[in-house]
């Protein structure tokens, strides 16, 4: 972990969570711990249902943990703010909206300075980089799946936000249209400034896009171990092929395989596990 | 709008007075019976400015009836869309007033409003089209998927940007589809008024003195003047639900 926690542009301190159902608390989250550097990558990954949507709502401001704190730039986070930008499994574009006028959605809600022209100009050199040229004037449903969600991360960036949140942004495309999709994140992250926070089911996207992935156990999640993926990890899709990155695919496959054998167990238990093939580039959670 | 899209409809209405008049030639039904298609125009060409007068007075308090539907079943099914709670406690309420033959409510609201004929009429063609607006509306918005809002919410959006921007846009193709239905509905719920609590106006009233002086394809020519009346309105909702909500319509598949 490249720089001290102090610098964190998200940082997630003990955080605690149950959703209030018929049968009583239901606990999600119980003892989140992570940070993400500024410009950095952190891909989140755990058992189905342990609560990673539930991480992405807090660090957007839509929620407030019960116990715990979210902050950004040191900034505890009460309210949603216009510094966040989100794409989801769903791409859910404005089926009414053209796919410019889908881009455009967040400037018409955040305060900017600027005008009709630029925002036109910003939002069209995104959707020309995602390799959307020509369609701006299409509707989404005239557009592939993997074209959808191309514009969908257009519009998770086109005002220029500190933090993107993906929730599974890739879980519904074939494999093929993923793997572009992935090459387009790293290019767009050359691109734009932003710190990424990626939910997903997948360890090799994990592997490949993100610099830090963080292992949730099984419901209610805790933080249970966290991977440094060293800077020379994976950017082409060959180098997931290579004995190192096998190396640190075990690794999070064994902190999976933890994690859901310890479902339904764990309660209120907060002892941090940390077992698994200690690979080189591994390290536990950062703040022990 | 091309020919063919022209002549297919206006061939069908064709196609079925033939057939009607066939089947009152085949039996050889006297008038008094069933009036066939060849009946009807002089019906109309004898009362032809009673059928502007009245056709008129039907058409503008159903147009009244239904705005006025439009209005309180868009605020109702905004309600029961944003908040459970309501939902829970209006939707038997509604459920059961829907329930009630509007027939049985024409009497009570005649008497209840002695001589407020135009307003009687109106308030019934109210009562009997709101409800399905009220509850595709509620249904439009209650289905919104929570990642619509978010997208706006994680911006620091208002409730009612959110609701201008997405929700209400995105329930609209549902709100066309009710509207459809009510158009139909208010026709009835105006003719009900006027045929039960006959007060002289409208083509319901028409229809009734065509009953008690036994002119009989005077009877037909209302049912006529009604269809037609229907199809009108019918169509201006279409041109309505292009404007607004031609989006969901999807492109033809090549």
């Amino acid at each position: 972990m490249s720089g001290a926690r102090t610098d964190a542009l998200i940082d997630i301190r003990d955080v605690q969570h149950a959703y209030r159902t018929a049968d009583g608390p239901l606990p999600v989250l119980a003892g989140l711990d992570l940070w993400v550097r500024e410009g950095g990558f952190t891909a989140v990954v755990g058992p189905s249902g342990c609560g990673k949507s539930t991480l992405t709502r807090l660090v957007a401001g839509l929620m407030k943990p019960d116990a715990g704190e979210v902050r950004l730039h040191g900034e505890p986070v009460r309210s949603p703010r216009a510094t966040v930008g989100m794409a989801f499994q769903n791409p859910v574009l404005l089926e009414w909206r053209t796919i410019l006028q889908n881009v455009l959605l967040p400037l018409e809600i955040v305060p900017t300075r600027l005008s009709t022209a630029q925002r036109d100009a910003r939002a069209r050199s995104l959707l020309s980089l995602v390799g959307l040229e020509g369609f701006e004037h299409k509707r989404p449903s005239e557009l592939s799946g993997g074209m959808r969600q191309r514009a969908s991360l257009c519009r998770a960036l086109v005002h220029q936000p500190e933090v993107l949140i993906l929730d599974e942004p890739f879980g519904a495309l074939d494999a093929f249209t993923r793997e572009d999709l992935w090459q387009l994140m790293h290019e767009l992250k050359a691109r734009e400034p932003f710190t990424a926070v990626l939910i997903t089911h997948d360890l090799r996207e994990s592997l490949f896009l993100a610099d830090q992935v963080v292992v949730l156990s099984g419901r209610p999640a805790r933080t249970q171990y966290v991977l440094d993926v060293p800077s020379d990890g994976p950017r082409e899709l060959d180098e997931l092929y290579t004995p190192e990155s096998a190396a640190m695919l075990a690794t999070l496959r064994d902190q999976i395989r933890i994690a859901r054998q310890g479902e339904g167990t764990g309660g209120g238990d907060r002892e941090r596990v940390v077992t698994g093939t200690d690979t080189a580039s591994s390290t536990t959670s950062s703040d022990s | 709008m091309n020919a063919r899209q022209v002549l297919v409809p206006v061939a069908a209405v064709l196609v079925f007075l033939g057939l009607w008049e066939l089947l009152v030639w085949a039996n050889g039904w006297p008038n008094y019976k069933m009036a066939s298609p060849s009946d009807l125009p002089p019906a109309f060409e004898k009362h032809w400015q009673l059928f502007l007068t009245m056709g008129w007075q039907t058409l503008w308090r159903t147009v009244v009836g239904l705005l006025l539907a439009v209005v309180v079943g868009v605020a109702l099914g905004m309600v029961m869309g944003f908040s459970r709670t309501l939902r829970d406690a209006l939707y038997p309420l509604l459920v059961g007033f829907n329930a009630v033959p509007k027939a049985t409510v024409v009497p009570i609201v005649a008497l209840l409003f002695v001589g407020e004929h135009d307003f009687n009429t109106i308030l019934i063609a109210f009562m009997i089209s709101f409800f399905p607006i009220a509850v595709s509306v509620s249904i439009g918005l209650s289905t919104l998927e929570p990642e619509y809002r978010d997208i706006l919410r994680s911006l620091g959006a208002s409730k009612f940007t959110i609701f201008r921007k997405i929700a209400l846009p995105k329930t609209l193709p549902e709100f066309f589809g009710a509207l459809k239905v009510a158009v139909t509905l208010a026709f009835i719920g105006t003719n009900l008024m006027e045929i039960v609590s006959p007060h002289g106006r409208g083509l319901g009233a028409l229809f009734d003195s065509g009953r008690t002086n036994a002119d009989y394809p005077l009877m037909f020519a209302v049912l006529i003047a009604l269809a037609f009346l229907g199809i009108v309105l019918y169509y201006v909702v279409v041109a309505l639900e292009r404007v607004f909500a031609g989006w969901a319509e999807r492109a033809e598949v090549p």
